[in-house]
């Protein structure tokens, strides 16, 4: 079973294979000794995506959203190391539509700290002329952070890539809301951006990943609820 | 309707059904046809006929071809929905038919081709019918648009409306004409008013079953034994209900009853379209007994045989219960009969009054139309599709469609770039815009993908979502029968294993895969009923105020059953009796709460957005509310510390219409359905895509993502602008809100009591009988799943 303790911040202190991590309810996991915050599947320019390539003119500002909420996180925890893990972009192009301030803004996420950008299937090159290092995979304090989980036992993985989302039921009412998901051994993180949707934790994506029982760390508005496997409801 | 034809006149047809409408409507043009002389060149559409229902269109095909043929007419008729063939559609674009039958929405894609203006040159008239169904919606803002566009191509175009009684039919003539600029050639398109004679008084009864009226209730199920014994006695009848799941209750009930067997059916917008048809074709053999049914019978293909009409719960309106009643008989000498049979006491107030309005033939009265822009969003790029427009010429032809007649060039213009590039203040999509200006200036469509991508979303309908049931699952989910579809939200409420009912069975709910549920039969279980509803209809301000009028003056209460009596003269002791300027609000303690029921009368939207609006402030005030319920006659709040003494003006007072309204309705979930409607609407969003392939696994991107941050970044963006605009006339009611906050002014009565009032009882019955999650709920759902998962981890 997963250790599990409430924070004051409205986070879930975890221990992910005897390693000590914050899930914050923003959808963002913090590592307080290493300074280090991680985030997953920011999908910037995904509303601009549409417009390019089918001519919907979806809202243009789920990238602005998205660093509205990464500058909130920063301001409260200062880190000195940021990470995205992976998909930082709906798709390769993303990066020559951005708006320009909300290119300054992205570059100076880089000032005075490292910024990492791991890659994902939809920015498997990652970014052209934004600064930061592009990485496969980073080891940190012990954890394995890469972008798509692999199969089988990875103790200490940390990883994006399915969007995990919690459906909890109480009589009549349903709430189902973005999550984390974890057995104590490895964890998958929610996606960040704005226009990301969920996934079910209950999907077979989910099933070849963890062997012992699985908590979901549901994102309510200003906290992280831990949800045990036996108050998941399938969609 | 000859002599207005003649003169070329427009003409509105107002006539009970059973009158012949139809064939009034056509005669003019069957004879213009006839008369016609021959010619060299293959002839256009001489006459285009609208139908809201497609199967309507389809009748009306049958029964028109029986005539021509019978006289030897050398007239074309076909009709042409979206069920129509590819091979029909074809043949027809080469060699249009002299009379072509349609919907709405195939007139919208008319519009969008390319070559519209020649395919529609000849065309001489268009009779649109059921106008009192369409106009005023956004199907009718379309439908005002498009006659516009019609009238460009073909001058001397008439326009003729077929519609039931109704209560201003000037408003109707507004929307079927011409208005503002002058018309081509300086001829005046007005439309006359025809009327036709009146059919015979109807017989309405009101049913009190075994001489009581329940204390509260949706489901009139106390009378179903006597409704069985009423539908045995009688040729065929119709039993109306409001909602879906008051039909398969209804429809259930019956069968528990039915030991003659008789033939009952079932007939609601979720059942498949096969199984419907099936319903309506052994209808119109004659064949069935009974048929519970929703509004989707509220208009459509005549049955002679039908000779009563069962209205279970209360109506809500005159106007749609004079349609329903409509249904049965349709000869006019004979009188229609009808009964109505209330649900609760309440609603037996509300019968009583609907039985009389539709006696002395008042109807309820609706607002002018105002053309939505999401709609109008729609039809710009249509335009752009079919030919390229110049932007002042189409500022006119939409100002000559009635509801649109006062848009605003800013509005236009608003409107113009949003279907250009979105309309956002981040110009980021210049470069992708979906019309574009030639180098005459003149807009038309970016290129070909544009204009598919038009047609494949073309319509002012949205139905919800949908989710196909079918048949299977388990542990091999393979696609079984399809037996019918549910709104999305519908399987949310339900988990694995769970039973309901549908389609008058009883199945057990296995797995939801993609956009398929899939259940497998369980006769035997006790199904999980879902919450019922009340109506989603809201009570007519019209009949609201008749019972507010009934219940006040004594002299009318002779007319009501005993106990309905008895509890009226009850409250007037034991509390009061509103006059009818004022409201009455009550307050007293029960258990450790405290509550606070009124009862203003105005529907469940109304009274749902008002106790939102009374929580955040009685929470300011440091009372503690803890809940509310609601329906359309009163509601109830409850509360952690007393409420007798606020001061109940100022709690009242219209500004809570202000802020209040503003900060609640931006999160409300009616808000992000409303956007959703118009973003599909006007192609924000699209229902489908040429190509999109759905990914295997589902990473569902809510409208409500777009919504939460379209509001953030844009507020005065013009789909929210649609969607508060729609929220405030539509979901939320705020317009008639607004107008009971000021009717009440100075007009509360309050009575403080020790217990609970016989008015209250049945607002106490309301408590935890349906209560959607808000946020603060959600939280406490996932709350209470980390105490279970604490619990469990505690040694």
């Amino acid at each position: 079973m997963t250790r599990f303790e409430p924070s004051a911040c409205g986070g879930l202190r975890v221990a992910l294979a005897n390693v000590e991590v914050m899930l914050r309810w923003s959808g963002a996991m913090w590592l307080e000794g290493e300074r280090t915050l991680i985030v997953a599947d920011l999908h910037f320019e995904k509303g601009s995506s549409y417009a390019a390539r089918f001519g919907q003119m979806l809202p243009p500002y789920d990238t602005r959203e998205t660093l509205d909420r990464l500058d909130r996180e920063i301001a409260q925890l200062a880190p000195e190391r940021l990470i995205f893990l992976g998909d930082s972009f709906h798709d390769g192009q993303g990066e020559t539509r951005l708006a320009t301030d909300d290119y300054r803004r992205l570059e100076g996420l880089a000032v005075g700290r490292e910024l990492i950008w791991a890659v994902g299937n939809h920015d498997s090159d990652g970014p052209q002329s934004l600064p930061g290092d592009v990485i496969d995979e980073a080891n940190i304090a012990g954890l394995v952070l890469r972008h798509e989980p692999l199969a089988g036992a990875q103790p200490g993985e940390v990883a994006g890539h399915l969007h995990p989302a919690a459906k909890v039921s109480s009589g009549r009412a349903t709430v189902r809301r973005r999550c984390f998901v974890t057995d104590g051994a490895r964890i998958v993180l929610p996606a960040f951006g704005a226009y990301t949707g969920g996934l079910n934790v209950l999907d077979k994506a989910f099933s070849n990943l963890f062997e012992g029982p699985v908590m979901a760390g549901a994102l309510g508005p200003r906290r992280v609820h831990a949800v045990g496997a036996k108050s998941l409801r399938p969609d | 309707m000859l002599e207005k034809a003649r003169a070329g006149r427009g003409a509105l047809l107002i006539a009970p059904t059973g009158g012949g409408k139809t064939l009034a409507g056509f005669l003019p043009s069957l004879i213009e046809l006839a008369e016609r002389p021959p010619r060299n060149a293959p002839a256009g559409v001489h006459t285009i006929y609208i139908s809201p229902l497609k199967a309507l269109a389809v009748d009306v095909e049958r029964n028109l071809l029986t005539p021509i043929r019978e006289m030897g007419l050398p007239i074309v008729a076909e009709s042409r929905t979206g069920d129509t063939g590819e091979s029909r559609k074809a043949r027809q674009r080469v060699r249009p038919p002299d009379i072509l039958l349609t919907t709405p929405e195939q007139l919208a894609l008319f519009c969008a081709w390319e070559g519209a203006r020649e395919y529609f040159s000849d065309l001489s008239c268009v009779i649109i019918d059921e106008a009192h169904a369409i106009w005023p919606s956004k199907r009718g803002d379309l439908l005002a648009l498009g006659l516009a566009r019609l009238q460009q191509f073909a001058p001397r175009m008439r326009r003729v409306g077929l519609s039931a009684t109704v209560d201003d039919p000037d408003l109707v003539r507004k929307w079927l004409g011409v208005t503002q600029n002058p018309p081509p050639e300086g001829r005046d398109l007005s439309i006359d008013l025809v009327l036709g004679s009146g059919g015979a008084q109807p017989v309405v009864e009101v049913l009190v079953s075994g001489g009581r009226v329940p204390w509260a209730g949706h489901t009139a199920e106390h009378a179903m034994a006597e409704v069985y014994e009423i539908i045995k006695g009688s040729k065929t009848a119709l039993v109306f209900v409001n909602t879906r799941f008051q039909a398969e209750f209804a429809f259930q009930r019956l069968w528990e009853l039915n030991d003659e067997g008789l033939p009952i059916a079932l007939h609601h917008g979720s059942l498949s379209a096969e199984q419907r048809r099936k319903v309506e074709a052994a209808m119109a053999r004659g064949e069935l007994r009974a048929v519970v049914c929703t509004s989707t019978l509220d208009m459509g293909i005549d049955w002679g045989d039908v000779d009563l009409v069962i209205q279970l719960a209360a109506p809500k309106g005159a106007s749609r219960m004079v349609q329903r009643i409509g249904r049965a008989n349709h000869r006019l000498d004979e009188p229609s009969r009808a009964l109505f049979v209330p649900a609760s006491r309440f609603e037996m107030l509300e019968c009583r009054a609907a039985a009389d309005a539709i006696l002395e033939n008042h109807l309820d009265g609706e607002p002018p139309r105002i053309g939505a822009l999401d709609v109008l969003a729609q039809h710009v790029m249509g335009c752009a599709c079919s030919e390229p427009f110049k932007l002042t010429d189409l500022y006119d032809e939409v100002r000559s469609a009635g509801p649109y007649a006062d848009l605003n060039w800013e509005d236009f213009e608003a409107v113009v770039d949003f279907v250009s590039t979105g309309g956002y203040a981040l110009r980021t999509y210049d470069k992708f815009r979906r019309i574009v200006q030639t180098a005459d200036g003149l807009w038309t469509a970016r290129n070909a993908q544009a204009r598919q991508q038009h047609r494949m979303n073309v319509g002012a309908i949205i139905s919800p979502a949908t989710i196909n049931i079918r048949i299977g699952g388990g542990r091999k989910p393979v696609g079984g029968r399809k037996i019918g579809e549910a709104e999305e939200g519908y399987f949310e409420q339900l988990t694995p294993g769970d039973t309901f009912v549908f389609a008058g069975q009883v199945w057990r709910y296995n797995n939801l895969v993609g956009a398929d549920a899939f259940v497998s039969p369980a006769p035997n279980d006790d199904p999980k009923m879902p919450s019922w509803g009340g109506s989603k209809f809201p009570l007519s301000t019209y009949l609201a105020g008749r019972v507010r009028q009934m219940m006040h003056d004594e002299r009318e209460w002779s007319a009501l059953p005993g106990d309905v009596q008895g509890w009226l003269s009850w409250q007037k002791t034991r509390s009061a009796i509103p006059t009818e300027g004022e409201m009455l609000l009550e307050t007293f303690p029960r258990g450790k709460r405290f509550h606070m029921v009124c009862y203003p009368f105005d529907g469940r939207l109304a009274h749902t957005t008002l106790a939102m609006l009374l929580t955040r402030r009685l929470d300011r005030l440091g009372v503690g509310p803890l809940g509310f319920v609601c329906n359309d006659y009163a509601l109830n709040l409850w509360s952690l510390r007393p409420m007798d003494e606020l001061d109940l003006d100022a709690l009242f007072a219209q500004d809570m219409l202000g802020d209040d309204l503003e900060a609640w309705l931006d999160e409300s979930f009616m808000m992000k359905r409303s956007f959703k409607h118009c973003a599909l609407i006007a192609g924000l969003i699209e229902r489908r895509h040429p190509g999109a392939e759905k990914s295997g696994r589902q990473v569902t991107f809510s409208t409500d993502l777009i919504y939460d941050v379209l509001r953030k970044h844009q507020p005065d963006h013009l789909m929210l602008r649609c969607a508060r605009f729609d929220a405030a006339t539509g979901l939320l009611d705020i317009t008639r809100l607004g107008d009971m906050l000021t009717r009440v002014k100075g007009c509360i009565r309050h009575v403080a009591l020790d217990r609970v009032s016989p008015f209250a009882v049945p607002m106490m019955l309301e408590i935890g009988r349906e209560r959607a999650p808000g946020d603060a709920a959600g939280e406490m759902i996932l709350a209470e799943a980390e105490e279970d998962l604490i619990a469990e981890a505690r040694p």
